[in-house]
């Protein structure tokens, strides 16, 4: 386990930005700075700013969605191995399967319990 | 509701309430820790009563089109927030209008879920979130609402879908718009 880790959450709702934020410091994991972002492509410039080890995106977002920011992030060789974990209210086994293909490293569907973001987060990191 | 009134032969608005109360408890137990109460469901047509305080609409498309909303007071949209974000709301700031679109997205967008492998690929625009008094909700195609009513903490609120087959199902092609605005103040 890294001794910081920096986390980008990109959600186009506060409120869970919010939620996921209190989350991961609830964890055992020693989380430094969290960035955030309303959708793919101000996560994507954020990403060029900043480095981080852990991505937390949901799918359904204005401008570029989750799918489209996981097609570009894979295409930079730096972001290949960058663990990206989509939470989102998107649940069948069809679009689960479209986010792991485009490179997702972890799903969590919403509504989600802390203990599962939780659960998630250790088996990645 | 005492008839099964048929949607489509895929659907009766009997199972589509059922998919509303399952998906609406899911998300509130899990996410703000509230157990709602369903009441009796009933079918709205046309326009809705000039209401006040809180509405926040989302579009679906795909297989099937329509919107689903979630309605209820300025309190307990501030109460939601409270239970969702774990700060005391008592007026409605954006963080509060902003729980509402959330909640509304997670409900409609597991509705779809239960949905989609009977009806096809569905997808969800942005919700928008109004807020005012004395304000008037209609359908553009004078549909059929299926209304979910629920008692919370003393609260309640609202939970209603529309949906119909859609004969042009284009796949991607037919998402709903976007960008819509988050939040509309009236």
């Amino acid at each position: 386990m890294p001794t910081v880790l920096d986390v980008l959450i990109v959600d186009d709702s506060a409120a869970i930005r919010k939620i996921l934020q209190r989350v991961l410091r609830q964890t055992d994991i020693p989380v430094g700075e969290v960035y955030e972002a309303g959708d793919g492509a101000e996560a994507l410039e954020t990403l060029r700013k900043q480095k981080v080890g852990l991505v937390l995106s949901d799918i359904n977002m204005p401008n570029m969605d989750g799918l489209e920011f996981l097609t570009h992030l894979r295409a930079e060789p730096a972001w290949q191995k960058l663990p990206v974990v989509m939470v989102s209210t998107e649940g069948t086994h069809a679009k689960v399967l479209e986010a792991v293909e485009r490179g997702a490293s972890g799903y969590v569907r919403k509504p989600f319990t802390a203990d599962q973001i939780k659960e998630k987060l250790v088996g990645l990191i | 509701m005492t008839n099964p009134i048929q949607i489509s032969d895929a659907l009766t608005q009997l199972e589509l309430a059922e998919a509303i109360r399952v998906s609406t408890r899911e998300v509130f137990s899990t996410m703000l820790g509230l157990d709602p109460a369903p009441g009796e469901v009933f079918v709205e047509k046309g326009e809705a009563a000039p209401a006040s305080g809180v509405v926040s609409i989302i579009g679906l498309a795909g297989a099937w089109v329509g919107s689903g909303s979630l309605s209820c007071s300025a309190d307990f949209a501030c109460k939601m927030a409270s239970h969702f974000l774990q700060e005391e709301y008592s007026a409605v700031t954006e963080d509060v209008l902003d729980t509402v679109a959330e909640v509304t997205n997670m409900v409609v967008g597991n509705v779809k879920t239960q949905l989609e492998n009977r009806l096809g690929p569905m997808w969800l625009s942005t919700p928008t979130v109004i807020y005012g008094r004395n304000f008037q909700t209609r359908g553009a195609r004078n549909q059929e609402w299926t209304v979910v009513p629920f008692s919370v903490d003393q609260g309640r609120m609202c939970i209603q879908l529309c949906i119909t087959p859609n004969p042009d199902a284009v796949e991607r092609s037919s998402r709903p718009g976007f960008p819509i605005p988050r939040v509309l103040s009236l």
